[in-house]
């Protein structure tokens, strides 16, 4: 299959790692990857901050850019739940076909082995965008039970928001760094030495406040887990 | 003060972090486990929306049927523009009963008319007779929860403030031992004040029916033994048949308190010789309901039925509790409701005060898309009230950037991306206080996808 990559903004500047990986599964997987090398940013930042007269243009751009593609792949469940939830009030009805890597290989593609082996003891953190916004499921769990040699342990108060949500991480900072403190306490009770997501953005703001306190444990995004071959 | 400033003096009350953890905890697993209990919950919920979306689209013919209905069962009903109306209302039906009191059932509308203040201005004192509003009211303070108003208070601190003024001594901790105390106390006011207050949960319009849902046998009292009964209602409280009350009273209190029924349902119509008030009066609150209704977007929040879930299931209220909503409606309800029910340019920062995690939208009971409602209130914030102009320009300068390859690729080498976030409100400052920076590595994702 011929898929179209949306690496997002902020993968492709501050995590082009993820966006690697996913070319890698898929590849791996024996399907094409295109990156059309128009593609800047989807919009949400600008349409979840208010800005819906600054994310329009963004989104009409983005309808031009993927709209030729049959499947368009996306390691980025929140910038998907932008394209799908608020694309259609935006561009009408030319909205393009963007799935989330997760959904895409289980749902889509009906694939839950990836052939990956990653010898670390891991918990997950379904982001919300990726829980609830676009009903993902346990579609990362069932691609993460698979890879070899993991160890995976459940993350407690799993389905709580990490407190990142874009621009909320700055308007309301003080809320934002309460709602991490209790995410991070959850991540370190499950004493994983890595902790995994389909969302950069929320593995930043997770992964700094790690680091932050010398915590000792990794962010890594999903995709790079199904990437690694030992 | 606005919710981000507010909410950092909030964060760090210890007693209340640790009550509002364990409260809603508690009772998320509750509503979890009576919600699984229903195996058509998803379509009943869609019902749930539909009954008031009927109702909603079509308001003015449902109350007035409504009128006719109460009118013809022996009601009197009333309509109120705003606050000021349907205070001034209450005082003139009180005194006109011949009473300087009234005993109240726990209601929203109330609170959010601030009806016991206007009354105690015209010489009337209100009796809270809920025990956690008599809690708030003994205590000169402001609930801070739909449902549980006394959410932030500890069981020492009640026994203290019973002691104090309610004249009890030697009282206990134990839960059995305040109510008891309550008890007493609000014994004496059911038998002898003559005018009892309400809000609703529902009226129907065929039938005249108002419905009063509670779980402590207070407002059964208050609708039953005084010989005047007002009740304040939100003119969308109003649902189209007696039958939709199945679908409603089924969502309601599983959402609420995670019940499968809640211990007292009061249903009345109108007044009956012989049994119960022999004056009803119906006082229909508009109160920025019809502005409310104008918007297409934001109307849906009329739907709700205060359940409360929403509550109980948002992160930044189980933080931030109650009061850093600064408004009757805390939550995520409160932030899409204060904006819209009274000055948007009052209430700015409530939009923001959601990380949009969707949680809300999940459980509640009429569908209400908090999430989307939320997005919807920052755009006309940022248009009707005007933005920040820092933050404008740093949403036009990337705006501009991203709307071009070239000028966004030259961004990323100058790490201009970066550069440019500095410009938002202090964010990048904000962002390290917990937060170690993002580094961007040395090359983008596309230096590496034209490399290979
Ligand atoms: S918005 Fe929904 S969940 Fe929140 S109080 Fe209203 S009905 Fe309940």
């Amino acid at each position: 299959m011929r898929i179209a990559l949306f690496v997002t903004c902020l993968n492709d500047t501050f995590a082009p790692s993820a966006g690697r990986a996913t070319v890698e599964v898929l590849e791996r997987l024996g399907h094409e990857v295109v990156f059309p090398e128009e593609q800047t940013c989807c919009g949400q930042m600008h349409a979840n901050t208010g800005y819906a007269d600054l994310a329009a243009p963004l989104a009409r751009r983005f309808a031009r850019v993927f709209g030729g593609f049959d499947a368009v792949v996306s390691p980025s469940a929140s910038c998907v739940a932008m394209v799908r939830g608020q694309y259609p009030g935006l561009v009408g009805e030319t909205v393009p076909n963007v799935y989330e890597l997760s959904e895409l290989l289980v749902d889509v593609l009906g694939v839950e082995d990836v052939g990956a082996t990653f010898a670390h003891r891991v918990t997950y953190h379904p982001t919300c965008h990726g829980l609830r916004g676009l009903g993902l499921g346990d579609a990362p769990l069932r691609l993460l039970r698979n890879v070899r040699e993991i160890e995976l342990v459940e993350l407690p108060e799993a389905e709580t928001c990490c407190g990142f949500g874009g621009t909320f991480a700055v308007k309301n900072a003080d809320t934002s760094a309460a709602m991490l403190t209790d995410k991070l306490r959850c991540v370190l009770d499950t004493g994983a030495d890595v902790c995994t997501a389909g969302d950069s953005s929320c593995l930043l703001h997770i992964g700094g406040g790690l680091r932050r306190q010398r915590a000792g444990v990794r962010t890594l995004h999903l995709a790079e887990i199904l990437a690694s071959t030992g | 003060m606005s919710f981000p400033d507010a909410a950092r003096v909030e964060l760090d009350k210890a007693q209340q972090r640790r009550n509002l953890r364990k409260a809603t905890t508690t009772i998320r697993a509750k509503r979890a486990a009576v919600v699984a209990e229903v195996p058509d919950w998803e379509p009943l919920r869609d019902e749930g929306a539909r009954v008031k979306d009927e109702a909603l689209h079509d308001l003015a013919t449902h109350l007035e049927r409504l009128e006719v209905a109460v009118t013809a069962a022996g009601g009197t009903v009333h309509w109120a523009r705003d606050a000021a109306e349907a205070n001034a209302l209450v005082a003139r039906l009180t005194r006109a009963a011949g009473s300087d009191e009234i005993i109240k059932v726990k209601s929203m509308a109330t609170d959010e008319i601030g009806l016991n203040a206007a009354l105690a201005a015209e010489g009337i004192t209100a009796h809270e007779t809920d025990l956690a509003e008599l809690i708030v009211a003994l205590a000169g303070d402001r609930p801070s929860h739909i449902l549980v108003p006394a959410i932030h208070r500890n069981r020492a601190e009640i026994r203290d403030l019973f002691e104090a003024e309610l004249g009890e001594t030697g009282l206990s901790t134990d839960p059995a031992a305040l109510t008891a105390a309550a008890r007493r106390h609000l014994r004496e006011r059911f038998l002898r004040v003559k005018v009892g207050v309400s809000g609703a949960n529902f009226a129907v319009a065929e039938t005249g029916t108002v419905c009063v849902v509670e779980s402590e046998g207070n407002g059964r009292m208050c609708t039953t033994l005084p010989d005047t009964l007002i009740t304040v209602m939100g003119i969308e409280k109003v649902i189209p048949r007696h039958a939709d009350l199945a679908t409603m009273l089924t969502l309601l209190p599983r959402s609420s308190t995670g019940e499968r029924m809640n211990p007292y349902t009061s249903l009345w119509t109108g007044v009956t010789p012989g049994d119960g008030p022999r004056d009803f009066h119906l006082i229909l609150l508009d109160n920025g309901r019809t502005a409310t209704l104008a918007d297409p977007v934001g109307r849906d929040a009329l739907r709700c039925i205060r359940c409360s879930a929403c509550l109980n299931s948002c992160p930044v209220y189980e933080r931030a509790g109650g009061h850093a909503y600064g408004n009757t409606y805390p939550g995520p309800i409160g932030a899409i409701l204060a904006p819209q029910l009274a000055e948007l340019r009052d209430h700015t920062a409530l939009p923001w005060a959601s990380s949009l995690c969707g949680a809300c939208y999940e459980v509640c009971p009429v569908k209400i898309d908090i999430p989307t409602i939320l997005v919807h209130l920052r755009s006309r914030v940022v248009r009707e009230q005007g933005a920040p102009p820092s933050e404008r320009l740093a949403m036009e300068a990337m705006a501009r950037v991203f709307a071009s390859r070239r000028r966004y690729e030259a961004a990323q080498r100058g790490a201009r991306l970066a550069g440019l976030a500095a410009h938002l409100p202090g964010p990048l400052r904000t962002w390290s206080g917990v937060r170690e920076p993002p580094q961007a590595p040395r090359r983008t994702f596309r230096d590496w996808w034209r490399s290979r």
